[in-house]
C-alpha cells in the first residue's frame, strides 16, 4: 500500500495539468512537453545522459573494485579480513552531509589538502578545481560516490564468494589450478547471478540514490551549468521547485513516471534477459 | 543502546506531562527557514510577546533553509504546517496565497506602518490582498577588511573606476585575494554580483520596472553592462574560484585572506563573530563621479497566517504585534543586518549595520531585478540568472549572449 | 613455494592497506575537524586538534543538548523496528515467491518489484495525507511504516535471488521429516540464508538511519525528531556550525557501526554453520 500508492498517484497526476480544483485531464500532453519543448527536453536528455554516464562509471569502476577487494578478502588464509571489511564499509555508513562537506574540503583549491598532497608528489601543476569545471565535475562526484558506496557491492560479492562450496575449490586445486585461475574459472562463473544482481542494483541506485550526494555537493541546480544534473535533481527541482522556481506537481509527476518507465525497462531487461542466461550458467 | 532507549521513553513521558500542565495555553508555532535565529526568537523576541499575552505560547520551529519550501509545501498540503508562516517574497508566497494556504490579512491595522513598496512583495499584483506582514529587508553591498585596507593604504571606492583601482592594487600587492567569491554555488554570482552592482547600470527601479512594463530589454546596454562587469571580476577572484562555494568564500574572508567580500547585510552577525579584524562596508560603486549609486534593499522576509490554523485569533494578535515599533526594534537589533521594513523610527545599535543603513540615505534603492513577476517563466528568471552569471564569470558565456538568453526567456512567455 | 606465498600475501596486504588508507583518510579528517573550532578547520584542515585549534565546542553542543539522547532513541527505535519488519516480511514473502506456485505469483512478484522503481519520496505529499488520515502524523509509527514499505521491495528482490540457490532437496527432505511449513521456513531456510539476511539488514539500515526527508515531513515534532533532523538545527541559512555538524554526525555513526559489526559477525557465522548443514 505505502509502496504502490505513490506510483499510482504520480502516474495519475502526470496526466493532468494545473487548473480548477483537481486539475484538467490532458492525456499524454505532459509527456509530449517533456520530450518536445526545448526547456524540458534539454534538461531531460541532459539528466538522462548524465545518469547513463554515472551508471557506466559505477559499473566500470565501482563494481570491479568491489569485486577485486571481495576476492582478496575471501582468501581463507587472509589475516585481519574482518578489520579490512569494516574499514571498507565505514564510508557507506556516513551521512551524505558530512561526505559532501569533507570531500569539498579535501578537493578545495583554497584549503590546501589536495594541492599540498599533489605538490608533495611533484604533480602539483595538475591540480584543477575539479568540482567547479564542467568537464570534470560529474566524474569527480562519481568518484566520491564510489568511495562512499563501494562497500555495498563489496558485501554482496563477499557473501557470494564465501558461499562457493569448499569442495569445488578443493577439486580445482587438485586439478592444479592456482588461486588466480580458481577465481576466474571456478568462483567467477558461480557468482555470476550476484554480478547480475549488483548490476541491477547499481542501475536502480543510479536513478534513485544518486540524488542525495549530488544535491549535497553541487546543490539543486547541479552546477556548474547543469553538468552534474541527474534525473533525481531534475525531478526534485521540478516537483518541489527551487528558489525562484515554483514546484510543478504535474510536470514533476511526469518526470517521475518517465523515470519509472526507464527503470522498468532496465529491470525487465534484467529479469527476462540477463537473469535467465545467468541461471543457465548456474546449473 | 538500551540506556538511550530508556532515556527516550522517560523524555517522551516527561514531554507528555509538561504538555498537560500547559494545556490551558494556546500554542502557536512559527514556520521559518532561519534556523540560525532560533536563540534570538526563543530568548529575545518571543518572551516579550508572551509576557504581554500570557495565554499564548509561541514556538519558533525552523526548517533548514534549503529544505524549507519543499517541507513547508508538503506540510501545508498534509495539514500539519505551523500556524504562523514566514514568507519568502513575491511569487513564492503569492502561490501559497493563490492555493489558499495563506490567509488574506489586508484588514490588519498595523499594515499602515509599512510602505507600499514593502507591501508589494506580499500582495497580489493588483494589490487587492496582502497576505504577509513585511518583516525585514537585506541590503546588498560589499564588506571589506579594514586592516587590509589600512595596510595597503587603500580608500573605500566610490565609483567603478575607484573600485577596479583598489582591486588592482590588492592584486599587485599579492598578500590578499582581492575578492572572495566563487561560482560553484552560482547564487552568489547572481545575488552578490549581478543584482548587487548591476542597478548602477540599468538605473535601479527604472530599469527593473522597465523590464516589467516592456520598455526595457535585457539586451539593452545597461543590463548587458552588468554582465560585462561580471566578466571583469574574474581576474580578481581567488585561485580555483570555479570550485569555491559559499562557505568557502565566507571563510576565506573571515580568516583574513581576502580583502573584499561582495555580500549583503545578512552576514553581519556571523562575520562579527568570526573575523579577528575590523569590518567595514561600502555601497556598490556608481558608474562615475556624476552618477548616483544604487543599492538593492531587498524585501526578503515576511510573516503571515496559515489559512488552516485553528487559532486565528491568537495568530492575528501575534501578527498585529509584528507590525509594532517594539517588534521592529527588537528584530532589527537582535538580528543586525535584517532591517525592519516598517516606517517606525528605529535606533540601529550595531555599528556595521549602521553603515548599511546609512547607504539608504546615500544611494537609490531597488530590489533584486528578477524577483517581481519576471520569475514566472520556465526556467524562472531568478534561477536562470544564477547559472548564466556564473557562466559569464567562468568565461563559458559572453556577456552579450547571457543577456540574449535572459531576454529570450522573457520573450518566450512574458507579455508586458 | 613458501617464499612465493609470503610475497603474494604481502602484496595482498599492500593492496588492502592502500585501499584502507583511501577509505580512512577522509574519515580521519572528519574526526580531527570535529574537534576543532570552525576557524581552525579552514585555516588548516589537516592540522591536528591541538593547542589553539582544539575545541570541544562541537561535541559540547551535542552532548549538553538534552534532546540528543531522545533523538538517538528515536532513530534507534525507527531503524530497528523497520529493519525487523523488513527482514521478517521480506524473507517470508520471498520464500513464498520462490517456493510455492500460486495463482498470480508472478503478478505479485512484479507488483513488489515495482516498488523499487519509483523513489517513494515522490509520493511524499500523498503519503503525508495518508498519514494524517490515519492520525499518525508526528509519530514514529508513521516513519516505521514508510521505511518498511520503502525497504521491502529491494529486500525481497535480493532475498529472492539468493533463495533460488537454496537447494530444493534440503527443503524437501525437511518436508518428508514432517516439519510444518513455518518450521521449514524458520529452522531450515532462515539459517541457510543468514548471510543474506545480514546483507539485506546492512543494505536497508543505512538509508533509514541517514534519511532526512521523511522525518522532516512526517514527524518534525520535538518528541519524534531523529538524529539527522536534530543535526539540521546547526545548519543555518547563511552560517553553518560545522564543528557541531561534524561532531554530531561522527557520534551518529557509532550506533550503525555497532549494528554493522553485529550483522557482519552473523554473516560469517551463518556461512560456516550453513556449510556444515549443507
Amino acid at each position: 500500500m505505502f509502496a504502490i500508492y505513490p506510483i499510482v498517484e504520480s502516474l495519475r497526476l502526470s496526466l493532468y495539468q494545473a487548473g480548477e480544483g483537481d486539475g484538467v485531464f490532458v492525456g499524454l500532453a505532459n509527456y509530449a512537453r517533456l520530450v518536445g519543448e526545448p526547456y524540458w527536453a534539454e534538461q531531460f536528455w541532459n539528466a538522462f545522459k548524465n545518469n547513463v554516464l554515472l551508471f557506466a562509471m559505477h559499473m566500470l569502476i565501482q563494481n570491479p573494485i568491489a569485486l577485486a577487494l571481495a576476492a582478496l578478502l575471501s582468501i581463507p588464509t587472509l589475516k585481519g579480513a574482518a578489520t579490512y571489511r569494516t574499514i571498507f564499509f565505514l564510508p557507506t555508513l556516513l551521512s551524505v552531509v558530512v561526505v559532501g562537506f569533507i570531500w569539498q574540503l579535501i578537493l578545495s583549491p583554497l584549503w590546501g589538502v589536495t594541492p599540498a598532497f599533489m605538490n608533495w608528489l611533484g604533480v602539483g601543476s595538475f591540480f584543477k578545481p575539479w568540482l567547479g569545471l564542467e568537464s570534470t565535475a560529474l566524474i569527480t562526484v562519481t568518484l566520491i560516490s564510489i568511495w562512499q558506496y563501494v562497500g555495498i557491492p563489496l558485501m554482496l560479492f563477499y557473501a557470494a564468494l564465501l558461499n562457493v562450496p569448499e569442495e569445488t575449490i578443493e577439486a580445482a586445486r587438485i586439478d592444479g589450478l592456482n588461486g588466480w585461475w580458481i577465481f576466474w574459472k571456478v568462483k567467477l562463473p558461480l557468482i555470476l547471478p550476484t554480478l547480475g544482481l549488483v548490476g541491477i542494483l547499481t542501475y536502480i541506485g543510479n536513478f534513485t540514490a544518486s540524488f542525495d550526494l549530488i544535491y549535497s555537493i553541487q546543490g539543486g541546480l547541479a552546477g556548474p551549468n547543469f553538468s552534474t544534473d541527474v534525473m533525481g535533481t531534475f525531478l526534485f527541482r521540478t516537483f518541489f521547485g527551487f528558489q525562484a522556481q515554483l514546484g510543478d506537481v504535474h510536470m514533476g509527476a511526469t518526470v517521475a513516471s518517465a523515470l519509472f518507465f526507464i527503470i522498468l525497462i532496465g529491470v525487465s531487461l534484467y529479469l527476462f534477459g540477463v537473469q535467465r542466461r545467468l541461471q543457465r550458467y548456474d546449473h | 543502546m538500551k540506556v538511550s532507549a530508556t532515556k527516550a521513553a522517560v523524555a517522551a513521558v516527561a514531554l507528555c506531562l509538561s504538555g498537560t500542565a500547559a494545556a490551558q495555553k494556546v500554542v502557536i508555532s512559527i514556520e521559518s527557514w532561519r534556523a540560525e535565529d532560533q536563540a534570538i526568537w526563543d530568548d529575545l523576541i518571543l518572551p516579550v510577546f508572551e509576557e504581554q499575552n500570557p495565554d499564548i505560547d509561541v514556538q519558533f520551529t525552523p526548517t533548514t533553509a534549503t529544505e524549507y519550501n519543499a517541507a513547508l509545501n508538503a506540510r501545508l498540503a498534509g495539514g500539519t504546517a505551523g500556524d504562523v508562516i514566514t514568507c519568502r517574497p513575491f511569487d513564492n508566497a503569492l502561490a501559497m496565497y493563490n492555493d489558499g494556504s495563506l490567509e488574506d490579512i489586508k484588514s490588519l491595522e498595523g499594515l499602515s506602518n509599512f510602505s507600499d513598496v514593502a507591501k508589494a512583495a506580499w500582495s497580489t499584483d493588483k494589490g487587492d490582498a496582502t497576505f504577509c506582514v513585511p518583516m525585514a529587508s537585506v541590503i546588498h553591498g560589499f564588506m571589506y577588511n579594514k586592516d587590509a585596507f589600512a595596510e595597503l593604504g587603500l580608500e573605500v571606492p566610490k565609483t567603478e573606476g575607484d573600485f577596479y583601482a583598489v582591486l588592482d592594487k590588492i592584486k599587485d600587492d599579492g598578500g590578499y585575494v582581492p575578492m572572495a567569491m566563487g561560482t560553484k554555488d552560482a547564487w552568489e554570482a547572481a545575488t552578490m554580483g549581478y543584482t548587487n552592482i548591476g542597478p548602477a547600470y540599468w538605473g535601479g527601479e527604472e530599469g527593473r520596472l522597465g523590464l516589467i512594463s516592456g520598455k526595457a530589454k535585457f539586451t539593452d546596454d545597461g543590463f548587458v553592462e552588468g554582465f560585462r562587469q561580471m566578466a571583469r571580476w574574474t581576474p580578481y577572484l581567488g585561485n580555483g574560484f570555479q570550485a569555491q562555494g559559499y562557505t568557502d568564500s565566507q571563510n576565506l574572508f573571515t580568516l583574513g585572506r581576502a580583502a573584499i567580500y561582495p555580500t549583503g547585510s545578512w552576514e553581519i552577525t556571523g562575520f562579527q563573530e568570526n573575523a579577528d579584524f575590523e569590518l567595514g562596508a561600502f555601497a556598490p560603486p556608481s558608474k562615475d563621479a556624476d552618477s548616483n549609486c544604487y543599492i538593492s534593499d531587498h524585501t526578503d522576509i515576511g510573516i503571515g497566517m496559515n489559512a488552516a490554523t485553528e487559532n486565528k485569533e491568537e495568530v492575528m494578535k501575534f501578527l498585529a504585534w509584528t507590525t509594532s515599533a517594539e517588534f521592529a526594534e527588537l528584530l532589527t537589533n537582535a538580528a543586525p543586518g535584517f532591517f525592519s521594513l516598517s516606517q517606525h523610527d528605529i535606533n540601529v545599535e550595531n555599528a556595521l549595520a549602521q553603515e548599511f543603513v546609512a547607504m539608504r540615505g546615500q544611494c537609490e534603492a531597488t530590489i533584486r531585478v528578477a524577483h517581481q513577476i519576471l520569475s514566472r517563466g520556465e526556467p524562472a528568471l531568478g534561477n536562470q540568472l544564477w547559472t548564466i552569471t556564473a557562466n559569464v564569470i567562468n568565461g563559458s558565456l559572453s556577456p552579450e549572449d547571457a543577456a540574449k538568453e535572459a531576454q529570450a526567456n522573457l520573450d518566450g512567455w512574458y507579455k508586458p | 613455494m613458501l617464499v612465493r606465498e609470503r610475497i603474494t600475501s604481502t602484496g595482498i596486504h599492500a593492496v588492502l592497506i592502500a585501499y584502507s588508507m583511501l577509505a580512512l583518510f577522509p574519515l580521519v579528517l572528519i574526526v580531527i575537524n570535529s574537534l576543532k573550532s570552525k576557524k581552525a578547520i579552514f585555516r588548516d584542515p589537516t592540522g591536528l586538534p591541538v593547542g589553539e585549534a582544539f575545541s570541544w565546542k562541537g561535541y559540547a553542543s551535542v552532548l549538553t543538548n538534552s534532546d540528543f539522547p531522545l533523538y538517538f532513541g528515536n532513530s534507534l527505535i525507527v531503524t530497528c523496528v523497520s529493519l525487523f519488519l523488513i527482514l521478517l516480511f521480506g524473507a517470508m514473502a520471498s520464500h513464498a515467491l520462490s517456493e510455492y506456485r500460486f495463482p498470480g505469483d508472478t503478478f505479485l512478484g512484479l507488483y513488489l518489484i515495482l516498488g523499487i522503481m519509483v523513489p517513494i519520496r515522490l509520493g511524499t505529499v500523498a503519503l503525508l495525507q495518508l498519514v494524517v488520515d490515519l492520525n499518525l502524523a508526528n509519530t514514529l509509527t508513521a516513519l516505521i511504516l514508510v521505511y518498511t514499505a520503502q525497504g521491502l521491495p529491494i529486500a525481497i528482490f535480493i532475498f529472492t535471488e539468493f533463495l533460488k540457490s537454496v537447494s530444493r532437496e534440503i527443503k524437501d527432505s525437511a518436508r518428508i521429516d514432517g516439519l510444518s511449513e513455518y518450521r521449514i521456513f524458520f529452522e531450515v531456510v532462515v539459517p541457510l540464508v543468514r548471510p543474506v539476511i545480514a546483507t539485506v539488514a546492512v543494505f536497508s539500515m543505512i538509508p533509514i538511519w541517514n534519511d532526512l526527508c521523511f522525518p522532516l515531513i512526517l514527524s518534525p515534532g520535538e518528541e519524534t525528531r531523529t538524529v539527522t533532523l536534530g543535526v539540521q538545527q546547526f545548519i543555518g541559512q547563511y552560517t553553518v556550525n560545522w564543528g557541531a555538524v561534524l561532531a554530531s554526525l561522527s557520534v551518529a555513526i557509532l550506533p550503525v557501526l555497532i549494528m554493522y559489526v553485529i550483522f557482519s559477525k552473523q554473516l560469517i557465522r551463518g556461512i560456516t554453520s550453513g556449510a556444515v548443514k549443507g
